[in-house]
C-alpha cells in the first residue's frame, strides 16, 4: 500500500481508547438575513462523527445540507453554535489557523470538481502540499502515489480539460487525500457524473474508508447514500433522521 | 510556501493566458519605451543646441550696422574706420576686455576648379579671424598678416567646399578661380558642426585687402567680429565696444544706436527656448503614453483577478493563506510590469541608436528610473488591490463566483 494511505492507520488499533470525535457539532445555526426576510439555512444541528465513519448527508435542495457542508469544511462561518473539528474549536481560530485546518485536516471534493484549469493533474494534486510546505521531491512522490490510488497515474501530465468528468473528479479525490486529512468532505461528488464514473468514484471512497478514512458525503441519490454506513437526513435546516445502514454496519465496528 | 514557489505559480499564471500577458507586456513596453526615448530626443536636441553654441564660440561678439530706436530703424555705415577705432581701443587700454577685432566683408561668388563649379560665400578678413572664431585650419595653413598687407591671392576653404571641388584629392597648393581671378588654396578648415547657424564648411576665406580689391569693392564692412578676453568678459567687452562705437558715430547714448552688437549665445537663446518647449511637449506626450499603457495594465489586471476569483476560492479551500494568494498575484503583476518595463528600456536603447527627426536621442538616466518605477508601481497597485480584496473573501463566496 502507498505511503499516502498509511499515515492515518494508528487510531484504528482495536485496543485504542475512544478517540476524539472527528466532527462534534452542537446547536449549529446559519441564518441569512438580507433585511427583507430571514432564511434559516441551518437551524439547530447536532452531529457527532467518530473517526473512520462513512456518513452520507441527504436532503432535497434547500434543506441546508450544502450550507452545512461549507461550515464543516471551514469555507463558511456559522451564525451561532459550536463546531469542534478533531477536538479543535473552529470558532477560536484566526485566519491563518483556519487556512492551516483547511489544508491539513480537511480534504474537500466538490460537485464541480474545482480543479485549476491551467495546471496539470499532478500540479493540481500537489497544490495542497505546496501550501503545506512539503519539499518538492516528496510532493512529487506523494502526488504520484495519490494518483495511483485513483487509477490516474498514467494521466498525471494532462490538464483537466483533457480529462473526462469522472477522471477530473478522481483527480479531485486524489487532491483531497494527499495531505492525509482527518476528514474527507464530499459535496455531491457524483452530481455531475454518469453512472459508470459515479461507480468508480464511490469505489474509491469505499476503498479509502476501508483504510480508515473518515468520509462525510452529501448526496440526494439513494444509491450513493446506500454505500455509506450511516445516513443523516436533513429537511429545512434540521436533522430529521440519523440511521445506520445494516449490512455495512458490522464492517466498521472496530471504530466504535 | 517559499518565494520560489510563489514565483513559479506566478509564472504559471502568466503562462496560462499568454495573449493577455503579451498584451500587458506590450502596454508597459510602449509606455516605458516612449517615455525614455522621447525624453531622450528632447535631451538630444538640447545638447545639439549647446554644441552649436560651443562651435560658434561663446566669447565672440558680432557688430553689425543698423539698429532700432524709438521704433525707427537707424543706420550708419560700418567702415574700416570703425574697425580701426575698435582695434586702437583694444590696444591702448580703453577697451581691455576686447582681445581681437576682426573686420569682415562677405559676398558670394562662383568658385571653379577644373570642371567643378559651385557658388560659395566669400569672406574677406584678417589673419586674426582664425584665432577669434572656432574655425581651425585642418590642412595646410591659414594666411598671415603679411598676406593681408600684400593682398596676396590666397584662400582657405571650408571642408565641404573642398570635397565638392576636389573630391578626395588634396586641395592645398591647388589653384581655384573665383570670379575670373585665380587663387592658391593655402589651407582647408576643419569640419564644423553643420547644424550651426553660420556654418563655415562651404565658405572661402581670403585676405580682406584682396577681397576688396577683386570681389567686394572698397565699400562697407559686413560685420566686425570681436573676441572677448574670456567667456566671462563678454558682457564687459560688449559695453566697451558700445562706448567706442558711440564716440565714433557721435551718438549720445546706446539707446539710439545705429548698430547692433550681438553675442553668438544670444543668437541661439531663441532657438534654445524653442528647443526646450519642444522637449517639454515630447515629455508630455510620453507621459500620456505611459498613462495610457498604465490604464491598459490596470484593466488587464482587474479582469485577471476578477476572472480568477473562483481560482482564489479553490486555492483558499485547499489551505492557501491570504498572504500566499496576495503574493502570487503581486509577483505576477510585478513580473509582468518589470519584464515589460525592461523590454521597454531595451527598445528605447535600440531606438536611441537611430536619429529621430534629425536628432540623436540621449538617454536620460532619471527618465529610465521614473518610467520603470511608474510602470511597476501601476502593476503592483492595480494587480495587488483587487487581489487583496479577493483574498479577503470567505472561500465559499469566492467559489460561488463564476
Amino acid at each position: 500500500m502507498t505511503t499516502v494511505l498509511d499515515d492515518d492507520t494508528q487510531p484504528l488499533e482495536p485496543w485504542a481508547p475512544p478517540a476524539t470525535p472527528v466532527l462534534d457539532v452542537r446547536d449549529l445555526h446559519k441564518i441569512y438575513d438580507d433585511g427583507v426576510q430571514q432564511v434559516r439555512a441551518v437551524d439547530g444541528v447536532d452531529l457527532l462523527v467518530e473517526r473512520g465513519e462513512y456518513v452520507a448527508i441527504m436532503g432535497a435542495s434547500g434543506s441546508g445540507k450544502s450550507t452545512m457542508m461549507n461550515i464543516l469544511g471551514c469555507l463558511d462561518v456559522p451564525t451561532s453554535g459550536e463546531y469542534h473539528l478533531d477536538g479543535i474549536d473552529v470558532a477560536s481560530l484566526g485566519e491563518r489557523q483556519l487556512s492551516r485546518v483547511r489544508n491539513q485536516d480537511i480534504g474537500f471534493v466538490f460537485q464541480a470538481f474545482n480543479l485549476i484549469p491551467s495546471m496539470t493533474a499532478r500540479a493540481n494534486v500537489e497544490l495542497p502540499m505546496m501550501y503545506a510546505g512539503v519539499p518538492l521531491a516528496e510532493r512529487r512522490e506523494r502526488a504520484r502515489a495519490a494518483l495511483e490510488v485513483v487509477g490516474l497515474d498514467q494521466r498525471a501530465n494532462h490538464r483537466p480539460n483533457a480529462l473526462s468528468g469522472g477522471q477530473q473528479q478522481r483527480v479531485a479525490v486524489a487532491r483531497s487525500l494527499v495531505n492525509a486529512p482527518a476528514l474527507i468532505l464530499a459535496d455531491e461528488p457524483t452530481g455531475n457524473l454518469d453512472s459508470r464514473s459515479t461507480a468508480e468514484v464511490l469505489d474509491i471512497f469505499d476503498q479509502l474508508n476501508g483504510l480508515g478514512r473518515t468520509i462525510v458525503l452529501i448526496t440526494h441519490e439513494d444509491e450513493v447514500a446506500a454505500r455509506a454506513q450511516r445516513v443523516v437526513r436533513m429537511r429545512d435546516g434540521r436533522i430529521v433522521s440519523d440511521e445506520w445502514n445494516e449490512p455495512r454496519d458490522a464492517m466498521s465496528g472496530a471504530a466504535r | 510556501m517559499s518565494t520560489l514557489e510563489i514565483v513559479r505559480s506566478a509564472l504559471r499564471g502568466m503562462n496560462a493566458n499568454k495573449l493577455r500577458s503579451v498584451l500587458t507586456l506590450l502596454g508597459v513596453l510602449i509606455g516605458v519605451g516612449s517615455v525614455i526615448l522621447l525624453v531622450g530626443v528632447g535631451q538630444g536636441s538640447a545638447t545639439a543646441v549647446a554644441d552649436q553654441i560651443g562651435a560658434l564660440g561663446s566669447s565672440t561678439l558680432t557688430v553689425r550696422s543698423g539698429g532700432v530706436s524709438s521704433g525707427a530703424l537707424r543706420y550708419q555705415n560700418l567702415t574700416t574706420t570703425v574697425s580701426d577705432a575698435l582695434t586702437t581701443a583694444s590696444q591702448d587700454g580703453t577697451a581691455p576686455s576686447i582681445d581681437a577685432v576682426v573686420p569682415e566683408v562677405s559676398t558670394s561668388g562662383t568658385v571653379t576648379y577644373g570642371t567643378e563649379s559651385t557658388s560659395a560665400t566669400v569672406i574677406g578678413t584678417t589673419a586674426s579671424y582664425f584665432e577669434a572664431t572656432t574655425a581651425d585650419v585642418a590642412q595646410g595653413t591659414g594666411f598671415t598678416q603679411n598676406d593681408v598687407d600684400t593682398s596676396r591671392r590666397v584662400v582657405v576653404i571650408g571642408s565641404e567646399l573642398a570635397e565638392t571641388l576636389f573630391g578626395t584629392a588634396d586641395p592645398v597648393g591647388q589653384s581655384i578661380v573665383i570670379g575670373s581671378t585665380p587663387y592658391y588654396v593655402d589651407g582647408v578648415l576643419q569640419t564644423q558642426d553643420s547644424s550651426g547657424i553660420e556654418s563655415s564648411n562651404s565658405n572661402v576665406i581670403m585676405p580682406i585687402t584682396r577681397a576688396q580689391q577683386s570681389i567686394s569693392g572698397y565699400g562697407d564692412l559686413s560685420a566686425i567680429l570681436l573676441k572677448a578676453t574670456s567667456d566671462d568678459t563678454v558682457d564687459t567687452a560688449k559695453a566697451e565696444a558700445a562706448s567706442v562705437l558711440n564716440s565714433v558715430f557721435k551718438l549720445s547714448s546706446s539707446s539710439d544706436a545705429s548698430y547692433t552688437i550681438s553675442s553668438q549665445t544670444q543668437l541661439l537663446s531663441t532657438q534654445e527656448s524653442t528647443t526646450s518647449t519642444f522637449a517639454a511637449m515630447l515629455t508630455a506626450v510620453a507621459c500620456l503614453s505611459l498613462i495610457v499603457g498604465g490604464i491598459g495594465v490596470t484593466n488587464i489586471m482587474l479582469v485577471t483577478v476578477t476572472e480568477r476569483t473562483r481560482e482564489i476560492g479553490i486555492r483558499k479551500a485547499l489551505g492557501a493563506t491570504r498572504g500566499a494568494i496576495l503574493g502570487q498575484f503581486l509577483v505576477e503583476a510585478t513580473l509582468l510590469s518589470l519584464l515589460g518595463g525592461l523590454l521597454g528600456v531595451v527598445a528605447a536603447l535600440i531606438g536611441s541608436r537611430f536619429s529621430i527627426l534629425g536628432i540623436e536621442p540621449q538617454i536620460v538616466g532619471s527618465s529610465v528610473v521614473l518610467a520603470l518605477g511608474v510602470s511597476i508601481g501601476i502593476g503592483v497597485f492595480f494587480g495587488g488591490y483587487p487581489a487583496a480584496r479577493a483574498s479577503r473573501l470567505r472561500p465559499v463566496e469566492a467559489l460561488r463566483h463564476e
